[in-house]
């Protein structure tokens, strides 16, 4: 098994993201399945980084199940959150949205 | 550890008097009558509609008749829709000293809440000489909920709840899951998991039933403080809360007010049937520990990643902190410190455990936090269901 930042937790094996165990600050490097990455922010504790390359239209995947799809291309290490991903069933509204 | 035994052969944890107001123009008169008396055990419920409701009713008669309510006080202004005899009745029938004051008849507001203090310093009296009867594990009625949930909620306090969910099913407790709304997408594995094959497709079509409905009010059941927490979508909010439920086999797909007949994991429908009326299934979290109750639970598993702290009237809370960060700040809330795991403190299997014997404890008399902090919250509103259909509760 190629080797991962202990700061983070991939929680199947099949996941193509990670989970930050702890908040990790912008610029850090990490190793993610033994390649370097590095954050362009702040990735605060429980918040997802993208494990590999995710193309747009692909299934974020994490516990092992589909979470919802890449709105667009996301790269190693990237943050991955309501910028880059949407549910399958019903869209996430922000304070101030309805 | 030791229950106050009911008629109907269910034990309670806690020996209350519920004061119950019937529409919300009482609701200040039965507040009055509680507020100086709640550190005794004297805790408020009530339903705020002025129109019938057959849901309403029905929770109504589950709630004043929990096992862990010894008395009961019902205030009625006097001219709403709620038909209050047959509740009186029901209340009676189950062996429970009951009282109705209706402010129209009584006098008005000064002299109903004059009446109400006397009644109910007689009944905490006489709850004083309530039998008691040993208990075990097996009798217990356990529920779980999420409620302000971040990315560590599905990490730590979920799958750690399940861990005890786990090991209490497998002492004969019955153990409740709920709120199908934060189920979706996990209907597949779920269905796996069921008893019977008829049980499977009963699930898989319950949460089609809370995706449609959450569709129909295009709102899904996400607030935006998950997001903040760094939850993205239904399906991995879903994901997580679903590890609350365990790994055991369920036995059984009930709605609310239903009691398990048997020990054993249920999953509670909190969807409503038929069209979309009255607004979002539950429009906050206690309205989902009330029918937790409504369905006999003695004690509700409440696990917070953002950190709620709510308790409930009737039953205890034991909350279970799931974020380190959260448990730092309010950890006077909290009775539970869940997020060790994040940290490589503690291991799952060994939080489940501790919330399995905390669970005991708290059944044999030790007050959770949010009941030494004096949190009674509770909400009922208008919903609307069918009874179970075939094949929910295969033997």
């Amino acid at each position: 098994m190629p080797d991962t930042d202990s700061r983070l937790l991939r929680l199947a094996p099949e996941d193509n993201v990670c989970v930050a165990a702890a908040t990790l600050e912008a610029g850090e490097t990490l190793t993610i399945d033994g390649r370097p990455a590095t954050l362009s922010q702040r990735i605060a504790t429980g918040h997802k980084i993208a494990a590999r390359a995710i193309a747009a239209g692909e299934k974020v995947i994490k516990y092992g199940a589909p979470i919802g799809s890449a709105t667009r291309d996301i790269g190693p290490g990237e943050y991955v959150h309501t910028y880059n991903l949407k549910s399958d069933y019903l869209p996430t509204l922000a304070r101030g949205e309805l | 550890m030791q229950g106050y035994l009911r008629s109907d052969g269910r034990k309670g944890i806690r020996n209350v008097v519920a004061v119950a107001y019937l529409v919300e123009c009482a609701h200040h008169v039965a507040k009055e009558i509680a507020w100086p008396l709640r550190g005794r055990g004297v805790h408020l419920i009530g339903f705020p509609g002025c129109y019938p409701n057959a849901y309403a009713e029905r929770m109504m008669r589950q709630l004043t008749t929990h096992p862990n309510v010894g008395a009961v006080l019902l205030v009625s202004l006097g001219c709403e829709s709620f038909d209050r005899q047959p509740l009186a009745d029901a209340i009676r029938a189950s062996g429970r000293p009951v009282e109705t004051l209706v402010i129209q008849q009584s006098g008005g507001t000064l002299r109903t809440i004059e009446q109400g203090r006397d009644w109910v310093e007689q009944a905490l009296a006489e709850l004083e000489h309530s039998p008691r009867s040993d208990m075990d594990v097996g009798e217990l009625v356990v529920g779980t909920i999420c409620g302000g949930s971040d990315a560590t909620s599905g990490l730590t306090a979920n799958p750690a709840a399940g861990r005890a969910f786990d090991l209490l099913a497998q002492e004969g407790a019955a153990c409740i899951f709920e709120e199908t709304g934060e189920l979706i997408g996990c209907e597949q594995f779920m269905a796996q998991r069921a008893a019977t094959p008829e049980l499977g497709r009963r699930i898989i079509e319950c949460v089609a039933k809370a995706s449609h409905y959450y569709q129909t009010l295009s709102h899904s059941s996400f607030a935006p403080g998950n997001a903040e927490g760094g939850l993205t979508t239904i399906e991995e909010k879903s994901l997580g809360a679903y590890a609350k439920s365990g790994r055991g086999r369920i036995c059984g797909l009930i709605k609310p007010g239903d009691v398990p007949p048997r020990g054993g994991l249920y999953l509670l429908d909190v969807v409503p049937d038929g069209e979309v009326r009255f607004g979002f299934p539950n429009i906050s979290d206690n309205a989902e520990i009330v029918e937790l109750m409504a369905c006999g639970c003695h004690v509700t598993l409440f696990t917070t990643g953002r950190g709620s702290v709510v308790g409930s009237a009737l039953a205890p809370v034991i909350k279970i902190c799931a974020n380190p960060e959260t448990y730092r700040r309010m950890a006077d809330d909290m009775d539970v410190d869940a997020g060790r795991i994040l940290e490589g403190r503690a291991t799952l299997d060994q939080v489940g455990r501790e919330i399995r014997d905390l669970v005991l404890e708290v059944a044999a008399g030790r007050p959770t936090a949010s009941e030494r902090l004096g949190h009674q919250e509770f909400i009922l509103t208008y919903k609307s269901f069918e009874p179970i259909g075939p094949g929910c509760l295969p033997r």
